[in-house]
């Protein structure tokens, strides 16, 4: 396979003359057309308080999350009638805090989700390369196994075996990453197949490129953007899931909190204190929603062709706004950036 | 086709068996049936007697080969909880689930396929940019979340709607719109994002300079193109609902269903009747698999069954 | 519009000072500048230039093809003398494209819709532009199959395209193309993804066809021996401008553009054995920022002061025209071959 071929001059040449952007001025492109979609925008924006929230929630939340007080049980918020500032969000059936639970609920929500993605994308990443690259038995024994799992009747299976060993987070992560990681496989292997087809990567490996660089070179840069829109939406999927689980009672467990457990520690209390099921749910809702929205970002952002489309889509509305700004047709300039 | 036809369940043999090895080794390997189904209470004699009468007291090779001869005989031992056959209450509350998958996901496909059309004509016009954001909400809404909201808006505070249980087709609304928000809001993506996809085709650009109606265009061009991926998503959905993705919708409606049954069975340590419920959506599952592989070599022509 | 004044002599299709541009995040492109074209009745024109000389953008203008991010930014296209831009050209040109324009596509491998069967494709155009029935349409189908060399049409009718090979597909494109009789073909480099034997073929079949049928054909290639073998009249592009256009024959025995002379010049030939092949230096100007003056200045051996103007087309011998400022000079000093006929 490896035939050693000269290298051939003009190639290094043009190489050296074409002027790469640098690191910093591409993340400040990417920054200006991050800031140009404003949902892209507030969902990062959400994302990072998100975090922030879930790291330094000792410090934040007013209270303990656990602490129990019966004589403030069942507080509305404050901006109601009876409601006090003390307990900014209310007080749940036992007196604790609503705004320092939810503020400690993101930490299950995120911990969850990150080492899910993690580990079941690892997981199903390196499956997907040998499976793409061994091709033969390899492949097909792989596939029949991601086939097979993906037949199973997922959720009731996490029910009997998480009912089995009993309910925690450790057993949460562990049994979403086993029924997770199939989705991985299966888009990094097509890839894979799909890229290996492609003249370029045939061309390297005809002029003898080693795997690794073809695997690094020339299949990787193919597999980023992919994964790297699956694996956000895959974490969405998982924050649900966990949030699911928690509200089954199969999830966390007292008296660690977790927005789903509240909404489900709520429910009896739905018809007097709305406010229970309310803000651990809105939590979960604008978690979810804010990665989406910076998925999207991020699909298209990855995606040249979308990007072209998207960039054309705002200048069109541009020229539209004003167009209606200043009636004149006259011919604007197309070289600047607004 | 009859060869398709016969490796497809092989396939779903080996998804059954798969599934049988993960029950047995759950239940029988890393829990203890003993401990989780008897109550804390139990006696040392209760507690032989009943590994005895399950068989645990035999070597786990016996206890395999009889396991798997129960469950190709579908005899799933008597459900503690409900004093009868696991097997008929599985059987009595199966019609609940598919009656409400049917609801649910009936409405989200229908609805999907005319949004998610209409929004691609226009990508980046208001339709478009509201179908985005309540696929958008759909997705991240949390089920159990919608629904509750759903009970106390339009059953408690309106009091328009049941809030909760089975009867007639009032019962269903509330449930039925539950179970369908996140699959419509996937399937709207799809076809929003395949109809965009399609209508950049060279094939579609054919189309147009064959100087055809738009309206041709979208609905028979770029329409039947974009139902090979829909019709695989949906499909998908289906599944995933009996998968289990109803337990959360008929958990908070107490709707009578597959999925409530489970939770119930956990509640009640009745590990005969989850077992039951899972091996017999395994089998449901593996059967609805080849019957949408049947249709999706009607609708995509390049696939060859052979 | 007064349709006894139109003569026989007057063009089908008139494109006008067409520009067309492209809004993309690297800036405005402006991939035609202003393309001024016309054909008559049963004349073949080819269409030449390298990728990105506007060749296909300007068949796609005609077709009602230009999508976002681009534009139809000025000039006019007419069709029989009327417009088919702005609202009311609009409607006339859905009217007529599949009509009385057809267009065959580079890729028949992409080009037909692979979930609907070969019949119901060809059957629609009928359907749209004649109001034939279902059943008139399948007859009429299958005669058309069989029109372009395609052997047991009526089950052919049935089957999808992938059940087709490229040359058997570049077929139905061409039956589908001629359904309706139209006057004027637009073939965008109808054989470039086919295999050589199967292009010969396919040039045949497009040739038989403007006999038969009388039509008007543009044929944009970047072959010229493709052009040599079929076309009446050549129209030389480059960088989204028509920089030469004469009689076929004519422009390739006195090129008058440098740049012509370097294409043609840099046109492998099998009579001869030669060591290396010849191309021309230096690439096409970027179509964002277009040079003042003559696009092909920097890549010319004649640039001089006056190309810093631009020159517009102009007569040099009649029915031949160049834009250049020293036209019919010869600027390389390899003796010039016309390119061999492929047929």
């Amino acid at each position: 396979m490896a035939i050693p071929m000269p290298v051939t001059t003009p190639v290094a040449t043009t190489r050296k003359a074409v002027q790469r952007p640098t690191l910093m001025a591409k993340l400040d492109e990417l920054g200006r057309e991050l800031w140009q979609d404003k949902l892209g925008t507030l969902g990062f924006a959400v994302i990072v308080a998100l975090v922030l929230m879930a790291i330094f929630a000792p410090l934040i939340a007013p209270y303990d999350p656990a602490a129990q007080s019966v004589m403030s049980r069942l507080k509305p918020p404050a901006w109601l009638p009876k409601g006090t500032w003390e307990h900014l969000l209310g007080t749940d059936h036992l007196g604790r805090d609503v705004l320092s639970r939810v503020i400690y609920g993101a930490r299950a929500s995120l911990i969850v989700g990150v080492l899910v993605v993690l580990f079941a994308g690892t997981f199903g990443v390196v499956l997907g390369l040998w499976s793409g690259f061994k091709g033969g038995r390899t492949d097909a024994v792989i596939m029949r196994i991601v086939d097979v799992q993906v037949a199973f009747p997922g959720l009731l299976l996490i029910l009997l075996v998480i009912s089995v060993i009993g309910p925690s987070m450790t057993t949460m992560v562990i049994v979403l990453a086993v029924t997770n990681w199939m989705v991985y496989a299966r888009v990094v292997r097509g890839i894979v197949l799909s890229v290996r087809q492609t003249p370029y990567v045939e061309a390297a490996e005809m002029i003898g490129c080693r795997t690794s660089r073809v695997i690094f070179r020339h299949i990787l840069p193919n597999l980023t953007s992919p994964l790297l829109t699956l694996g956000i939406l895959e974490f969405t999927n998982i924050v649900l899931a966990e949030a699911a689980l928690s509200f089954l009672g199969l999830g966390v467990q007292p008296p660690a909190t977790s927005w789903g457990l509240d909404v489900a520690n709520g429910r009896d209390y739905i018809f007097v204190a709305w406010w229970l099921i309310t803000f651990p749910g809105l939590s979960i809702a604008t978690t979810v929603l804010a990665v989406n929205l910076f998925a999207s970002w991020v699909r298209v952002t990855t995606d040249p062709q979308e990007r072209e489309k998207r960039f054309a889509y705002q200048r069109a509305k541009a020229a539209a706004r004003s167009k209606r700004r200043q009636p004149t047709p006259a011919a604007r300039s197309h070289g600047g950036r607004s | 086709m009859g060869g398709f036809l016969l490796r497809r369940i092989g396939q779903g043999l080996l998804v059954v068996i798969g599934v049988t090895l993960i029950v047995f080794i759950a239940t029988r390997m890393v829990g203890d049936p003993v401990k989780v189904m008897l109550p804390l209470s139990a006696t040392d004699a209760q507690r032989a007697a009943f590994a005895q009468q399950i068989g645990l007291d035999r070597p786990i090779g016996a206890q395999f080969v009889d396991f798997v001869g129960d469950m190709a005989r579908l005899d799933f031992g008597e459900s503690l909880w409900q004093r009868r056959p696991a097997l008929d209450v599985v059987l009595e509350r199966l019609p609940n689930t598919l009656k409400l998958i049917g609801a649910g996901l009936g409405l989200a496909i229908l609805l999907s396929l005319p949004l998610g059309a209409i929004a691609a004509l226009r990508p980046g016009g208001w339709v478009d940019r509201t179908t985005v954001f309540v696929g958008l909400f759909g997705l991240s809404l949390p089920q159990f979340w919608f629904g509750l909201l759903m009970i106390v808006f339009f059953a408690v505070t309106l009091g328009w709607l049941p809030t909760s249980g089975m009867g007639g087709a009032r019962y269903y609304i509330l449930p039925a719109i539950t179970l369908a928000l996140p699959s419509l809001a996937r399937l709207v993506m799809l076809v929003r994002s395949s109809m965009i996809d399609e209508l950049n085709q060279q094939y579609v650009r054919t189309a147009r300079a064959k100087g055809l109606h738009f309206r041709r265009v979208v609905m028979v061009h770029a329409m039947r193109n974009t139902l090979v991926p829909f019709v695989t998503l949906a499909g998908w959905e289906l599944i995933s609902a009996l998968a289990g993705y109803t337990v959360v919708v008929e958990t908070v409606f107490a709707w009578p269903g597959l999925g409530l049954t489970a939770m119930q069975a956990i509640q009640k340590s009745d590990l005969f009747l989850l077992q039951a419920i899972v091996f017999i959506v395994a089998v449901l599952i593996v059967i609805i698999n080849v019957g949408l592989d049947v249709i999706y070599k009607l609708i995509d022509p390049r696939i060859r069954l052979a | 519009m007064n349709i006894s004044a139109m003569s026989n002599n007057e063009p089908l299709l008139e494109i006008d000072r067409l520009k067309v541009e492209f809004d993309t995040r690297r800036g405005l492109v402006q991939g035609l500048r202003g393309v001024t074209l016309s054909i008559g009745r049963g004349e073949t024109l080819g269409v030449v230039g390298e990728s990105g000389s506007g060749k296909s953008v300007t068949a796609q203008a005609v077709m009602g093809l230009i999508d976002m991010p681009g534009r139809i930014a000025s000039g006019d296209i007419r069709w029989k003398g009327r417009s088919l831009l702005g609202a009311d050209g609009e409607r006339y040109a859905r009217d007529i494209r599949g009509k009385e324009v057809a267009m065959v596509f580079q890729d028949p491998m992409t080009s037909l819709n692979p979930v609907l069967r070969v019949g119901t494709q060809i059957g629609e155009v009928l359907e749209r532009h004649l109001g034939m029935t279902r059943k008139q349409a399948r007859t009429r189908s299958e005669e058309l199959l069989a029109a372009v060399g395609i052997s047991a049409p009526g089950r052919r009718l049935d089957q999808h395209p992938h059940e087709f090979s490229g040359g058997m597909r570049q077929r139905v494109m061409i039956a589908m193309a001629i359904a309706c009789e139209p006057q004027l073909l637009i073939a965008d480099e109808p054989t470039t993804a086919l295999d050589v034997t199967i292009q010969a073929q396919i040039l045949e079949l497009l040739a038989e066809l403007q006999q038969s049928l009388g039509l008007s054909i543009v044929l944009i290639t970047h072959d010229l021996g493709v052009v040599a073998g079929l076309c009446h009249r050549v129209a030389v592009m480059y960088a989204g401008q028509i920089i030469e256009t004469g009689q076929a024959e004519d422009v390739f025995e006195r090129p008058a553009h440098p740049y012509t002379q370097g294409l043609l010049r840099s046109t492998p030939r099998l009579d001869e054995v030669s060591d290396r092949l010849i191309s021309i230096d230096g690439t096409p100007p970027n179509l964002v920022t277009p040079p003042d003056g003559c696009s092909f200045q920097q890549r010319c051996p004649l640039s001089g002061e006056a190309c810093k103007k631009a020159p517009q087309l102009a007569h040099i011998r009649p029915d031949a025209e160049a834009a250049c400022w020293q036209p019919s000079t010869p600027a390389w000093a390899t003796p010039l071959m016309t390119p061999s006929i492929s047929h």
